[in-house]
């Protein structure tokens, strides 16, 4: 039973998040898709308007007061980021625009300098495409091959086969934290021991993974992590990459440009030190900045322990709402509710995924349908697409419970 | 029915429904009363391109008139390739290729489908219209 406490903390999160008091065909805006993004507090906004409209300067060069403000806001976004992955130095962190910016700079990087003919690399089947085509270019660049790890009928990765798809020619491992589509949390920490156990360092693809689960790279021990700003609440077009200082120092640049170098000439050009030698041209200054008060949030939701019982009663009650209907295949059947992100995928017995889309929108429901950008994974179930709701902290469970009701609705008028 | 009459009809059905989700309702009910396209027609050659759910469209010319067939795995789009063949069957190629296909407009249709099934609405008639530009 919801407590009043708790109520008034739901009301107040919500009430940070202007967009989700709009209205949408004259019903409230339920909005169910942030895996694909999220949306955005106040903070965030007035953060961004504040950069621009008092501290706009290109960082780094310039020795302008203005210039030193947007350093200075840059770079305690670097620390922000350091402590909340919990990464060793800054160094570590690398901005990008996104994760997808971030996995291509590392199969690019890490390709030029350890992948050769003949290699190979492993990737999941329950990769988002992101985490797929950077290692396929990179493999016909190279002439190297990509190993698929299978997930089993319900979505669980098949860690156990892991080991016998390493070999002598495996340079690296890509796998999601968490995948878009099944919402489960893959054993990150178990899979990097067994690489490392190889000697075959692992890129995690943190885009999901780094908005429901705490993430401390050290720990994980993960040679990169990858995620992206605007899934995580921060402006668009950020994103961060975290790599561990001995791989981004043994890497060549991705882009060159401004910034990223040491000295310039035409008998010769040298690299910056990290991270900036990762970092080529102007930055996105005005809104990486922004990650500062989207941590900020995520830490404060973290913290409170009415907010995360709320979120887990939300969890439960939609994984057993839509398993209990039949006429429901859900995708991502967690073993235990500890390792299920209110993720949720499935497909209607007779009902198209995209009719149901349709039809949610119309009751104020904003849902996915589709394929999600994850079309292995949509072979590999058997299906053309799935539908996916995906929940934020700030959804409540009145929210579930209509987007249940819809549901129930929409399949009725569907079959 | 000629074809300005044929139109006439589908906007008066569908302004008899204020409300968006009674509208697809009516799109539902057209799109489940659709003959299904024989498997054996459900070919690359006759999938529409452009949009999020599979669309075939199968055309035949008879006596100087062009007559549709359709099919969808999704039942909105079936609705909606439904109410586009009913008004289109049965006319000359010449009267659809020089037809605006305004009413689509006038239903509002258009705008209260989402940017990529707009697209594929828009793939739909484009196709519609090029087979009638080829039929002639």
């Amino acid at each position: 039973m919801q407590t009043y406490t708790t109520k008034m903390k739901v009301k107040e999160l919500r009430d940070k998040f202007p967009i989700l008091s709009t209205c949408v065909y004259g019903k409230p805006l339920v909005y169910l898709d942030n895996a694909a993004t999220s949306q955005r507090p106040a903070a965030v906004s007035s953060k961004w308007n504040e950069l621009v409209n008092t501290r706009n300067a290109n960082i780094h060069r310039a020795v302008h007061r203005l210039a030193d403000e947007a350093t200075r806001e840059y770079e305690g976004a670097r620390d922000t980021v350091k402590a909340f992955l919990n990464a060793s130095s800054r160094e570590e962190i690398v901005f990008t625009s996104g994760a997808t910016a971030s996995i291509n700079l590392v199969a690019f990087s890490f390709g030029e300098a350890f992948v050769h003919e003949g290699d190979e690399i492993i990737v999941s089947v329950a990769e988002h495409h992101s985490n797929i085509v950077p290692w396929q270019m990179l493999c016909e660049r190279k002439g190297a091959s990509l190993k698929v790890l299978d997930v089993d009928e319900n979505g669980v990765l098949q860690v156990e086969k892991l080991q016998e798809l390493i070999s002598q020619k495996t340079k690296i491992v890509a796998i999601s934290h968490i995948s878009n589509v099944l919402g489960l949390v893959n054993p990150v920490k178990e899979i990097v021991k067994i690489c490392h156990d190889h000697g075959v360092p692992v890129l995690v693809d943190g885009a999901q993974g780094v908005v429901h689960e705490k993430v401390d790279v050290q720990d994980l021990d993960c040679d990169f992590y990858a995620f992206s700003g605007h899934k995580l609440y921060a402006a668009t077009g950020t994103g961060v990459l975290y790599g561990k200082k001995k791989w981004l120092d043994a890497m060549p640049p991705y882009m060159g440009g401004g910034e990223m170098i040491g000295t310039v000439s035409f008998s010769g050009t040298t690299y910056a030190p990290l991270p900036q030698k990762f970092e080529a041209g102007t930055q996105n200054l005005n809104s990486t900045p922004t990650l500062v008060p989207a941590i900020a949030f995520v830490n404060e939701i973290r913290a409170d322990e009415d907010l995360a019982a709320e979120q887990k009663s939300v969890l439960e009650y939609v994984l057993g709402a839509l398993q209990e209907n039949k006429l429901i295949h859900l995708y991502g059947v967690p073993r235990r509710t500890e390792e299920k992100a209110p993720v949720f995928s499935f497909t209607v017995k007779g009902a198209h995924h995209e009719d149901l889309a349709l039809i949610l929108d119309k009751m104020g429901i904003a849902v996915r349908s589709g394929q999600m950008c994850a079309e292995p994974l949509m072979d590999r179930m058997g299906v053309t697409g799935m539908l996916r709701a995906s929940f934020a902290p700030y959804n409540t469970l009145e929210e579930a419970k209509y987007f249940i009701e819809c549901l129930n609705k929409a399949i009725g008028m569907l079959i | 029915m000629t074809l300005d009459e044929k139109k006439q009809q589908v906007i008066e059905d569908f302004s008899s429904y204020d409300e968006w989700l009674d509208k697809y309702e009516y799109l539902i009910e057209l799109g489940k009363g659709l003959d299904a396209l024989p498997e054996e027609k459900k070919t690359e050659d006759r999938l529409i391109k452009g949009c999020q759910s599979r669309v075939w469209l199968d055309s035949e010319l008879k006596d100087g008139k062009l007559f549709f067939s359709a099919d969808s795995d999704a039942i909105i789009t079936k609705g909606i390739i439904s109410l586009l063949i009913g008004i289109y069957s049965g006319a000359t190629p010449q009267e659809i290729a020089a037809d605006d296909f305004g009413f689509v407009e006038e239903i509002g249709l258009r705008e209260n489908l989402s940017p990529t099934r707009a697209g594929g609405l828009a793939s739909m008639i484009q196709t519609i219209k090029e087979i009638a530009e080829n039929a002639e």
